[in-house]
């Protein structure tokens, strides 16, 4: 930085912006400005408050209920009616005569769902196991990495399902049991991001002032670590959505079988993946473009987080 | 070098001790047990008792646990209740299955990414560069088996180039001597039989790839980019050195750290794809085998699978760390 850019100035309108950024020093407020500065965010973010819209919304967009099966009528055992055959149902009908379009819009309430509550297991299990360690280290430390890395050995698919199949085929096992296969990540990363923090001047400062361990944790270990974790789970949104397809695609989604859901009517699809391409893609395509719009947010955050690309 | 590997492969002990532990009385936290799946519609309260009593899974946990170690330690996994020959055995059929389909998508992802991450960095923020870093988060986001689906309907179904099932095809004359396919025809000299296993790999291979191809490109590139500013790279072209000199001597071994260490972290990710994978395509690999011992409550084979695989995802982890040595001679495994 030059001498003038250090002179306190009000901002301007070209580079002013950045003058002020180098200045406010708050690290979110930075990260947030750069975020915004990245194309791919936007895009992210666009994408992903339209998921959020299209689902919250679902009760008013859909043009059918959940279950309904308005199209059993046009039901033929060798064929069934696709993308514009029928002005009423625009994307076709299912195997069960459901409306298409309705269900891509319930799934995507769904999906929500499953995204948000499986990555709250995933990341309140994760920190509570990730701070202990982090915090008490020793012995501690050492027995929950232990068990994190005992866990990280087996694929995080078939940790879930397992756990899947323990809670039995409902869809808050289903939730609980991607969350659970995500708590060794969040642990992990949150544990290493304390341990650098640790060494840092102001923890040892902050001990100097004769702090306990609990509040050192708190207001100062925890807030200054949880950066990557947050990133983590931004990424975790979009892989949350795509392990529910999975374990739906296994059989282990629970709930009827024309609950409208990505992944269930995707493993329904493929039966009629001869005479009824669409109803695979169409799913397959919603998961892709929801989990696609949470990594490049995830991503952006990232980038503007990493201590190597900022100050830049 | 080989203190250290002693270590680590003595660490090893008390990880997989551990997850014994675990396993055993994770598998029987699954609700239902295997009498009951295996009788199904069949089960009575005796039948489901001789069972039991035939497998020891009436008597107490604790006693089943030392009895199951102490046979492990034997080298004896017990025998499938389904299937009902050995876990070992099974193990055999199927491993090989899977580890070709694994390699053939670690060629894959290899073989595209790491040239492909390298263009995408030598063309940084060009055209080139940025439908790389778009298509590789694609490559990312699709979910491994809607994209086996797509490559089933287009390339079985719609225009029958490749086979949609299976290993190999019946009518192919074989003969199996390691239980590697492709391997097994070039041993025999039979090399239609080899092709044919290679062909019936394609498809699955790809399905299986796509993830770790995009994570290769990925760290390549910007591994890569971190690398070709250097100063030697500078001062070596400075000096007129040969730009493949350059590429490979100077950039390539310098960025290979990373890459390596993400393509050994990709052993996990292979293994719950190949779950997926194998599924869509009927493989007879664990993946699929695994995903219905699940289903079918069959402990001997979950607890004695999930132990071998744990096993050898922390033997390729090693070699990894070793590799590094190999690549990077600053490097000093501890």
């Amino acid at each position: 930085m030059s001498a003038a850019e250090a002179i306190p100035t009000l901002p301007t309108p070209e580079g002013g912006d950045q003058t002020h950024a180098l200045r406010s020093g708050s690290f979110w407020g930075d990260v947030f400005r750069r975020v915004r500065k990245n194309p791919a965010a936007w895009v992210g973010a666009v994408v992903v408050l339209a998921f959020i819209l299209v689902a919250v919304l679902a009760p008013l967009l859909a043009p059918y209920p959940e279950l309904a099966t308005p199209g059993r009528e046009y039901l033929r055992p060798t064929s069934l009616p696709g993308i514009g055959e029928i002005p009423e149902f625009p994307l076709g009908i299912d195997r069960f005569g459901g409306d298409v379009v309705s269900k891509l819009i319930w799934g995507a309430q769904a999906s929500l769902i499953i995204g948000v509550v499986s990555t709250f297991f995933g990341l309140v299990g994760g920190m509570v196991l990730g701070a202990i360690a982090g915090a008490f280290g020793g012995w501690v430390d050492t027995l929950i990495m232990r068990i994190v890395d005992i866990l990280l050995s087996v694929p995080h698919l078939l940790l879930a399902v397992s756990i899947a199949a323990i809670l039995g085929r409902t869809p808050l096992a289903v939730m609980i049991a991607i969350g659970v296969a995500q708590i060794p990540i969040f642990a992990r990363l949150l544990r290493s991001s304390m341990l650098q923090q640790r060494e840092s001047d102001y923890v040892l400062a902050a001990r100097t002032l004769g702090l306990g361990t609990g509040r050192v944790t708190m207001s100062h270990l925890l807030p200054n670590s949880v950066g990557p974790v947050i990133v983590q789970a931004t990424l975790t949104l979009a892989t949350a959505v795509i392990d529910a397809a999975a374990l739906s695609f296994l059989g282990l989604g629970g709930g009827r079988p024309e609950t409208a859901e990505w992944g269930r009517m995707l493993t329904y699809a493929q039966a009629e993946l001869a005479i009824a391409p669409q109803l695979a893609f169409l799913p397959g395509i919603c998961i892709m473009i929801t989990a696609l719009g949470f990594t490049l947010l995830g991503e952006a955050l990232r980038e503007a987080m990493d201590p190597r690309t900022r100050k830049r | 070098m080989l203190r250290t590997i002693g270590k680590r492969l003595l660490l090893l002990i008390p990880t997989l001790f551990g997850l014994t532990v675990l396993l055993f009385f994770w598998v029987r936290a699954l609700p239902g047990g295997p009498a009951a799946a295996l009788l199904g519609e069949r089960a009575t309260p005796e039948a489901i008792e001789r069972i039991n009593e035939a497998y020891g899974f009436n008597r107490p946990l604790p006693e089943q646990y030392i009895t199951w170690l102490g046979r492990l330690l034997q080298g004896d996994f017990g025998n499938s209740i389904e299937t009902r020959r050995p876990v070992l055995e099974e193990f055999a059929n199927r491993f090989p299955a899977t580890v070709e389909l694994a390699v053939m998508a670690l060629i894959i992802a290899v073989g595209i990414g790491i040239p492909l991450g390298y263009w995408a960095a030598r063309h940084h923020g060009r055209f080139i560069d940025h439908i790389s870093v778009a298509g590789s988060l694609v490559g990312i986001t699709i979910p491994v088996f809607f994209l086996a689906f797509i490559l089933k309907w287009i390339f079985a179904v719609q225009l029958g180039w490749l086979p949609s099932t299976g290993r190999q095809d019946r009518g192919v004359d074989a003969t199996h001597v390691t239980g590697f396919y492709v391997l097994d025809g070039l041993l025999t000299g039979e090399l239609d039989a080899s092709l044919n296993a290679i062909v019936h790999l394609l498809l699955p291979a790809i399905a299986l790839a796509t993830i770790p191809l995009a994570i290769i490109v990925r760290i390549t590139r910007a591994s890569v980019l971190e690398v070709v500013n250097a100063d030697y790279v500078r001062t070596g072209r400075a000096k007129g050195i040969a730009q493949s000199t350059i590429r490979n001597r100077f950039v390539l071994r310098n960025a290979m750290l990373p890459v390596v260490t993400t393509i050994g972290l990709q052993a996990g990710l292979l293994i719950s794809g190949a779950v997926l994978t194998e599924t869509v395509f009927a493989f007879p690999g664990i993946g699929a085998f695994l995903a219905g011992a699940i289903f079918a409550r069959d402990f001997p084979v979950l607890q004695g699978f999930v132990l071998f695989i744990a096993l050898s995802y922390a033997l390729i982890n090693l070699l990894v760390d070793i590799s590094y040595s190999f690549i990077d001679p600053r490097v000093r495994i501890q």
